[in-house]
Formats: structure tokens, sequence, C-alpha cells
């Protein structure tokens, strides 16, 4: 345990030099909370007077019932920008974990953190948890100002109510680590393979791209972010998660890493 | 300490290191030489339980490589072909992190030593960046050795180094035998080689030779000593070619050099001879070959 702690601080006092890698560790989650927070601040009367009183079928699925129309779009609205919530665990990560190996090849210090008995399941924990730590407190950080800013300004307390959704809940406090420890174990498998760290990074942000395709789908009308759906997220999210940490560990491989690279 | 028995890595097709069998024992300075390419790197990150070996055995410290991995890495120091710093932390943070990983018992007090043993006990908060060259490789010694390992492998310690910075490591190798501990020295540096080294090993691809500088020499070209006299000719020449344990003689301006199998034996009956034959020698010594001759010869021959 001591080696994984000493692997993960030794990580951030690094990365979190990287002016870059802070900036996208604090602004990103800043400005997903922002942008619902400014519609919220832009639509705040709207609670008494959307839809003269008639809730549009589509609204329907995400209101909890007892809702007035105006709530129920206010919620409706709010919901759409809720997987931004979820990109935060996904890209907050890459930065820290697409650099972790490639950047220990490129500055040469693989081989002698290698040569110590350090196991390959301790050193990838480390730089696991030194990347997934900072996405999901910034994740769970950056909704809790969510909610607090949407019970602020709301004013109904049905949906201040409504943004604490189980659903939404387990969005943030479930998938959002599962989709962290995703991102991060897919850019680790990409930067023990790659020799430049850009590389390492660009493809590493391919892992957004499904979760990009969810988001638009959602704006689109064409998914609907039910409980089942997301439960079912969940359960797909944790076989997933199985299969990539076994393959971070398994294309891991020592000897290739220090023969390989020049 | 260490010992290979047929050791051989092979990747793909081409064979780095080919039935390597050496021992070293405790204590010695063991020079590994050879040319760029020829497997050094190689047979160290196997010793070392960085690579496996293709087949062969190696024991060091007394854990087997391939079945005693972790006891191999807990036991042994390495100093890498370039130091691999974490440039952006500072030197004492550096070897925290090493200590950790090492599970030293006492670090601090043995971050301190190593640092103030290196002399860089005063630059221990200013990041490895900062440092020179000279200060990168013995913080990189000092990484290596806060576990204290009783083997300790240099690969280049000295490379690209100034000549101030070198001494500096030179000398904390010279202390390190002191302690006891076994060294296994790569390097391209042959006077590096030949001031540090109880036994070199010649090496390209596979074993060519191993033996003390001394005896390699004598071994290739014989010992030879080189008589300075006032005025040397032929006739001198040839009467010195005629005893009996002059090997050859060669005259070379006013010099005559023999070729003696114990010059210490003899030297003092091949003066009285000149003397006798009415020549004034100036004075005697022995024409030392370089490491270097003895490296090319071998190379050459290999």
């Amino acid at each position: 345990m001591e080696k994984i702690k000493t692997i993960m601080l030794k990580e951030w006092a690094e990365v979190f030099r990287n002016q870059l890698v802070l900036f996208t560790v604090i602004f990103m989650p800043l400005f997903f909370t922002a942008l619902p927070v400014g519609i919220l601040f832009s639509m705040r009367g709207a609670a008494s007077t959307g839809f003269g009183g008639q809730i549009p079928a589509g609204f329907l699925p995400v209101c909890p019932p007892g809702l007035s129309a105006g709530e129920c779009m206010q919620v409706y609205i709010l919901s759409q920008f809720m997987l931004l919530f979820m990109l935060t665990p996904l890209m907050v990560p890459v930065n820290i974990a697409a650099y972790s190996v490639v950047g220990e090849k490129t500055s040469r210090s693989l081989e002698p953190l290698l040569a110590t008995p350090i196991t390959t399941a301790e050193l990838l924990s480390g730089k696991n948890l030194a990347a997934a730590i900072p996405a999901v407190v910034a994740t769970w950080f950056s909704f809790g100002l969510y909610i607090a800013a949407a019970r602020w300004l709301v004013g109904s307390p049905k949906v201040a109510a409504a943004l604490l959704d189980p659903i939404w809940l387990m969005a943030v406090l479930v998938i959002g680590p599962l989709l962290a420890i995703l991102s991060v174990n897919f850019s680790l498998m990409v930067s023990s393979r790659v020799s430049d760290p850009r590389v390492a990074e660009q493809l590493s942000a391919v892992v957004v791209l499904p979760l990009l395709v969810l988001f638009f789908g959602q704006i689109a009308g064409i998914v609907l972010l039910s409980r089942r759906l997301m439960l079912l997220l969940a359960l797909a999210l944790v076989a997933l998660d199985a299969v990539l940490v076994f393959l971070a560990v398994r294309l891991f491989q020592r000897e290739t890493i220090l023969t390989r690279w020049r | 300490m260490i010992q290979t028995d047929g050791l051989t890595r092979v990747f793909g097709k081409m064979v780095a290191v080919d039935h390597l069998t050496l021992r070293v024992p405790e204590g010695e300075v063991f020079g590994f030489l050879g040319p760029n390419g020829a497997g050094k790197t190689t047979t160290v990150r196997m010793l070392t339980s960085l690579i496996a070996p293709s087949s062969g055995t190696a024991v060091v410290n007394g854990y087997r490589i391939g079945s005693e991995d972790g006891q191999v890495r807990r036991s042994v120091g390495i100093l890498t072909e370039t130091p691999g710093l974490y440039d952006g932390l500072s030197a004492e943070r550096n070897l925290r992190i090493f200590a950790s990983l090492y599970e030293v018992k006492n670090p601090a007090a043995q971050i301190e030593k190593y640092l103030r043993m290196l002399g860089l006990w005063e630059r221990r908060g200013d990041a490895a960046a900062t440092l020179s060259k000279g200060m990168k490789q013995r913080l990189a010694i000092a990484r290596a050795l806060l576990h204290e390992p009783r083997v300790l492998f240099l690969d280049e310690p000295t490379a690209a180094l100034d000549p101030e910075a070198a001494h500096l490591v030179h000398e904390f190798i010279v202390e390190l035998r002191r302690q006891g501990r076994t060294i296994f020295l790569c390097t391209h540096n042959l006077d590096e080689a030949d001031r540090l080294c109880d036994r070199i090993c010649v090496f390209k691809t596979h074993l060519l030779v191993v033996d003390t500088p001394a005896s390699l020499r004598a071994q290739l070209f014989g010992r030879k000593v080189v008589f300075h006299l006032r005025r040397a000719d032929q006739t001198l020449s040839d009467a010195l070619g005629r005893l009996p344990f002059v090997k050859a003689c060669q005259l070379v301006d006013s010099k005559l050099v023999l070729t003696l199998d114990d010059p210490e034996a003899h030297n003092p009956e091949v003066v009285r001879v000149l003397v006798g034959l009415g020549a004034d020698v100036l004075f005697v010594g022995e024409l030392r070959r370089s490491l270097e001759d003895v490296y090319l010869q071998l190379i050459k021959d290999a």
C-alpha cells in the first residue's frame, strides 16, 4: 500500500507542475458547472409560466409526478446537462494518465523505477489512483456546486429535489468513478504502447466519443436517460472496467517497454 | 556474488547475449567492456531482473534470476545509462520516492547520508533539472545505494562527465570497493576500467576474455622493457638478442626494446651485459601497453 501511495503522490507532484493539466482539472469541471447554472439563471421565472400548464409528452419520462409544466420543463432542460458531469470523469484523467507511462519513457525514469521491487499491479494501481482521484473529486465537487446553485436559483423545492433524483446521484456517484476508471485504464494502455506523449493524449481522447454520442443522442431526443438505461450503463461499465484493468496490466509488459523504447 | 551459466538473450532473430558464463566474487570491481551494441546493457538488465534471459541461468547475491526477481531487485542497486531522475522534483524528493519503493528502514537518515557523501546535501531542495550533469549522476548513484545493496551495477557512470565530475565518481567507486561491495562496471572508458577494475571482461555478444588488466597486457603483448642508451647500435641489439631469456630485441633510435618474461629477474643481467659492452645506460623502464591496445586487439581478433 505504501508503494501505491508513493507512486500516486509522485505522479501528482510531477503532473500538477504542468499548468495545462492543472487548468484542465480545474477549468473543465467549472465550465461544465457554469453552463447549466447559467441556463438555470436565465430561466428562473419559467416554473410558473411554462407551456400554459400542459406538460409536453417528451418531458414526462424525466418529470416526477406533482410538478407543474414549468417546473417539469426546468427539470427536463437541466437533465440534458447532467451528462456533462459524466464527461468530467472521462476527460480529466486523460491528460494525467496519457502522460503517465510515456512520460516516464521520455524522461528515462522508467528503467530505475522498474528496477525497484515494485510489482506491476502496485505501479499501475498508483498511476490509476493518481489519475482517477482528481477526476472523481472534481466531478463530485462540481456537482455539489451545481446542486447548491440550483437550490438557490430555482426557487422551487420540487425542482431542486428532482435534481437529487437517484438516477443522477447514481450517474455522479457510481457511473462517474466507473467512467474515470475506464478513461484511466484506456489511457494507460495507450501510454504503455506509444512513444510520444502527444500521440498518447490524442489517442486517449477517443475514450470520450461514446459518451458524446450519448450526449447528442439525448439532445436530439433519440436517447432518453432513464433509470433502466443508467443501471444498464453502470453494469456495462463494471464489466468494461474489469476488462480494461485486465488488459492494462497485460499490456504493461516491462520487457517490451524497456527494450522497444528508443 | 554474481554467477551466470550460459546466459543467453535473443530478440527475434538477433542474439544479443550468447551463452555468457562468468563468476564475479564478492568485493570485486568487475569491468564489463565491449563496443556499442555488444549486449552490455542487455546483460545488466538480465542480471537486475529487468528482462528475462532466453536461456541459461544467473544467480545474483544468492538469488536466482527468473524465479526470485523480487529479491534480486531488492538486493542490487543499478545506475542506468542515463540518470532518469524526476527533473521537476527536488533531489531529496527523488531519493524519498526510491527509499519508499526499496522499503528503506530509516529513509531520512539514509538520504542525508548519501546526499552528504556525494556532496549534494546543500542542493537537496533544488529541482533535479537544475543540477549539473555530474550532480545528476551522483544523485542517481545515491539513489542506487539508498537500500545498501551489496551488488551495484553501474552502466557508463562517467559518460559525458567532465574530468572533475568523473574523478569524483571514480573516488566514490573506490570507496564502495573499500566497503566490500561488488561492482559490475560497464564502461567505454578504458582508462577508468584500468584504474578501477580488479578484473575486466571484454564482451561482444559472447565472452571474449576475462582477466586482470595487467595479465591481459602480458598475455597479448608480452612484457617489454625499454633501455635508453646514450648511443645504441645493431651490435648491442644482436648481443642482447643472443641472451637466452630475451624473447625479442628491437633497436629504435637510441633505445633497445626487449621482450622479457620476467623483467624484475632479468633486467640487472641485461644492464650488466650492456655496461660490459661499453654502453652508457641512461635509464630503464617498462613499456606499458594501454588497456586500449589490449581492447582493440581483442575486438579486432573477434
